[in-house]
Parts: structure tokens; sequence; C-alpha cells
């Protein structure tokens, strides 16, 4: 056991042990750091607050009834926001990558639009949109849609070609071949597609929320700092980053719950 | 029957054009079992995709029952030499796609899942995702699975090639067993040359590329055939004769290079 430099376990229960100690290994050296840093060399807590203090800061933000109500926005928006991108990219993407007419239609625009940085586009979304909900939600479809639809072509572009000559000649034809092989086939893909994206529909809430809103995460981030407030701004962070964690895990168990056949290459 | 008729085939890339195929005129008659074998690259692929309407042919004609084939169908099983098992669907699930894609009633669908599953070895496994076979096991649910949608015509693509020596014996084995119960048309391409003649009615040589059917040869074996079969002296005879045309054709090409 251990020593090897690739993840070559044939036994997946002690590599899922292996895992999980280095996992505890690294919380506790950065919580150790942390402390370290902030308690032994006693560095400004304008810049590093100390874990009490930001333990403070989460009660305080508790008590001011904002911690739940703005982490339940943000959620609220991007979960919006970046469904209504996967609806339409999951359909498109597939089309994109079996219709010809389809990619050559869609592709000039897509691959256009997609290289333009996000928030280039918020004084846009603004000016159309305002600075409520809604244009939260555009921000994170304009920032997803396009780049999931090209992930969800490339995925259903590396389906074997002879799963669908075989599916032919069993007699499926047309619709058959997308809902009985293509989609099936590409759908642990796609779900790992997801998983991705929605990584950065929270990075690119929090951008829109930053820029102009009057709540949620960002909006709380961005107040903290006018205020000096350091143990909330690190506060707000903790959250952020442990939504993306439960979001990954989710992900993940939801794969193999629903993919319980997929064989990931290399395994 | 099924039968090419002047077929061409063509491919071309730019400005390059590869001429696989020329002049193919051969048939195969009904509950017969006939072989296609020949050097590597000669084209007898194509012929097949061409007979499973996954490929057209730059001119000429393939038909099956005197209908021209214009595109794949269900009356044209196909064994493929990769491994094209649906991995979503397990093994009982994968042999009934055929038939379920025909809307066949439920239980008539289990019904012909279960003759072939027991036919092919497979009953204790119908409930395996393909991941968890091997590869012989694999290509037993492939032929199943074309089985189980009663084609016309049995189209099998060097469907052992990827197996191991002892794998494959044992394969071609119960392809000789499954075949005598029912005598459905087949059409099989292997550059295994004791494969050929082990199985086939009708052993048709190809010629280098463009592939064109260089000799035809009945093979006047009796049946029920085994393995035994190979080391007698008629097996050997016919061994003889097929590999002296193969290996004119492959020395040829390789001095074309």
């Amino acid at each position: 056991m251990g020593g090897t430099f690739l993840n070559l376990y044939h036994n997946s229960k002690s590599k899922n042990q292996e895992l999980l100690t280095w996992q505890i290994v690294s919380l506790v050296l950065i919580a150790s750091a942390w402390c370290l840093l902030s308690f032994g060399f006693k560095i400004n807590p304008v810049f590093l607050p100390t874990p009490l203090a930001v333990a403070e800061a989460f009660r305080e933000l508790w008590q001011e009834g904002v911690l739940l109500s703005y982490t339940l926005i943000s959620l609220y928006r991007v979960l919006i926001g970046f469904f209504a991108a996967a609806i339409i990219a999951i359909p498109l993407g597939i089309l994109m990558a079996t219709n010809t007419k389809t990619e050559g239609f869609f592709a000039p625009f897509i691959g256009f639009v997609r290289y333009l940085p996000v928030s280039a586009l918020i004084p846009l979304m603004i000016l159309y949109f305002g600075i409520g909900d809604f244009e939260k939600m555009a921000v994170i479809f304009v920032g997803t849609f396009f780049q999931l639809v090209l992930m969800v072509q490339d995925t259903v572009g590396t389906v074997p070609g002879d799963l669908l000559k075989a599916a032919c000649t069993l007699g499926a034809d047309g619709s058959a071949i997308y809902t009985k092989v293509l989609l099936p086939a590409s759908m642990p893909g796609i779900m790992d597609n997801l998983r991705i994206c929605i990584g950065w529909a929270w990075t690119y809430l929090v951008i829109a929320e930053l820029v102009a809103a009057n709540s949620g995460l960002g909006f709380m981030i961005l107040r903290s700092q006018r205020f000096l407030q350091t143990d909330r701004i690190f506060a707000g962070l903790i959250i952020i980053g442990c939504l993306g964690l439960l979001t990954d895990y989710l992900f993940k168990t939801l794969s193999k719950v629903l993919f319980p056949w997929y064989e990931r290459l290399g395994q | 029957m099924l039968l090419f008729e002047g077929v061409y085939k063509t491919f071309s890339s730019g400005d390059k054009r590869v001429e696989a195929l020329e002049d193919i005129n051969m048939q195969v008659e009904q509950s017969e079992f006939a072989v296609i074998v020949g050097p590597s690259g000669c084209g007898k692929s194509t012929l097949l995709q061409i007979a499973a309407g996954l490929e057209h042919p730059t001119a000429g004609k393939a038909y099956l029952n005197d209908t021209e084939i214009t595109g794949p169908g269900a009356d044209r099983g196909m064994v493929f030499q990769a491994y094209t098992l649906f991995p979503w669907l397990n093994v009982a699930d994968n042999v009934a796609f055929g038939p379920r894609q025909k809307k066949m009633p439920e239980q008539e669908v289990q019904e012909r899942v279960n003759r072939y599953l027991e036919v092919t070895g497979l009953l204790k496994f119908a409930k395996l995702y393909p991941k968890a076979l091997s590869g012989g096991m694999k290509q037993r649910v492939a032929i199943a699975r074309a089985l189980a949608n009663d084609p016309e015509v049995l189209l099998m693509d060097e469907p052992f090639g990827a197996l191991d020596a002892q794998t494959r014996v044992v394969m071609q084995e119960l392809l000789l067993q499954i075949w005598e119960t029912d005598h459905k048309t087949v059409l099989f391409i292997t550059h295994d040359i004791d494969e050929a003649i082990l199985l086939a009615d009708t052993v048709h040589v190809m010629s280098r590329q463009p592939g064109s059917i260089k000799k035809t040869l009945s093979i006047p074996l009796a049946r029920p055939r085994d393995h035994s079969l190979t080391l007698r002296p008629e097996f050997i005879g016919l061994k003889k004769e097929i590999l002296e045309l193969i290996w004119e054709e492959s020395k040829a090409a390789a001095q074309e290079f």
C-alpha cells in the first residue's frame, strides 16, 4: 500500500480510507496554519481575522437574520439561472453534435459569446434587466450556457460510432437513436459537465452581486469590505466554499446512484 | 438470399482516392454459412458494411431477397469486432433491445430474451452490466442480441478477432452449435483461415486492395463439426489451398509498398 504515484488501486475500500485520511490531514494543516498565523503571529485582523472572530461573525450574521436569507437568495439565483442554462444547453449540445446544420447555425455565435468575459457583460445586463434577481440569473445564464453547450457537444461527440451502428442494425432509427442510445450513452459525461459548470455559476453570481445588489452573499462580502469587517468576509467565503463542496459531493453521489453501469476510463 | 452485383467502393478524402472494392459479384443463399477471408486491408469489412446498409456502394448494388439495400435495418443483424453492447443496459435488456424496438409485447420479448440467453449460456448473467463481463461473454451477448431480433441474415465482422485463442475456439463451437439449430443465413468475415473452413459452407477468398473475389470454394466437410476437424487431412488440404491464395496476395501487397 502507499508509495504508488498513480491511482492504481483495485480495492476501492482501501482507496477511500486513504483518501479520507489525507482529506483530514489537509484540513487539520490548513486550520493549524490559520491558528498559528492569527493567534501566534498576531497578524493584523484586518488582513487575517482569528477563527474565533470568524465564528463570532457567523453568530452575529445569524442573529441579524441575514446569514440564512442571503445564502438562500444566492442559492436561488444560482439554481434558477443554472438550470435554465442546462435545460436549453443539453438538447442544443446534443443537436449540435449530431446535426451539421444546427452546428453550422449556432457554432459561430456561441464561439463568439463564449470568449466575452462575463464581468464585461454585467453593465449591459444591468442596463437591460436592472439589479434584481432576474439580472443575476441572466448573468449566470450567459456565463454558463455557452460553455455548457460546447461541453455537451464534445461529450456527445465521444459516443462510439459503433454503438450507433449497432443500434441501427437492431432496427433503431431517427428519434430512437437519440433517446435510446445517444442520450443514455452521454448522460454520465453530461453530469460531469454540469458539475464543472455549476462551479462557474457560483463565481459569476458573486461577481454579479459584488457589482450591484442589495442582498446575497456577494453583497454581504462587499459591504463587509467597506467597513473593514474581514471576519465577515471570511464567513461569506466559507459559506460559498462549503456550498461548492456540497454541490460537488451531491453531483458525484447522484452520478454513482444514477449510472451504476458507468465505467470510467482508467478504472 | 444476399446478392452483390458489380459492387465498387471508393473512399475519397481531399485529393486522395482509395479503391476499396472492385467489381464484387457474389451471393449468399438462404441458410448458407458464407465466410469471406482476405488479407488485411482488402475491404472485406467494407463489403459487410454495405450489406448492413451502413456504407453505400460507389457503383453497383446489394440486394436482400431481391430488395435493394439502401440503409440499415432489423432484417440484417450484425455482430461487430469491437464491443458494442449498450453499457447502460444489463445483459437481458441488451438482448431485448431489438424486439423492444419492434414494439413486441413484453411477454414475448422476455420469452425471446430467455431463449437466446439460454442458447448462449448467459442465463446466470442476465442482470449484469457489460462492464462486469469478459470479452468472450460480451461477444456472446452481442450474438444473442443479434439473434433475438430474428434477422434474415446475420452479418459477423471478425466477431472473435479480439478474443484469446482458447476463448475463440469455444466461441466458434458455440456458433456452430447455434447454427445447427436454425441454419440462419450468415455472412462472416475473418482473416483466420481455420475459422473460415471450420464454420463455412462456402469460403470466398478476397484479393488485396482493391478487394475483389479471387476465388470461391465450397467446403464439403460433413456437419455437425467441431475442432477435431482441424487436424483431418481434408481440412488441411483446403487450408493449404486457401493459404496459398492468401500468401500470393499478401506478398504482392507487401511488394507494392
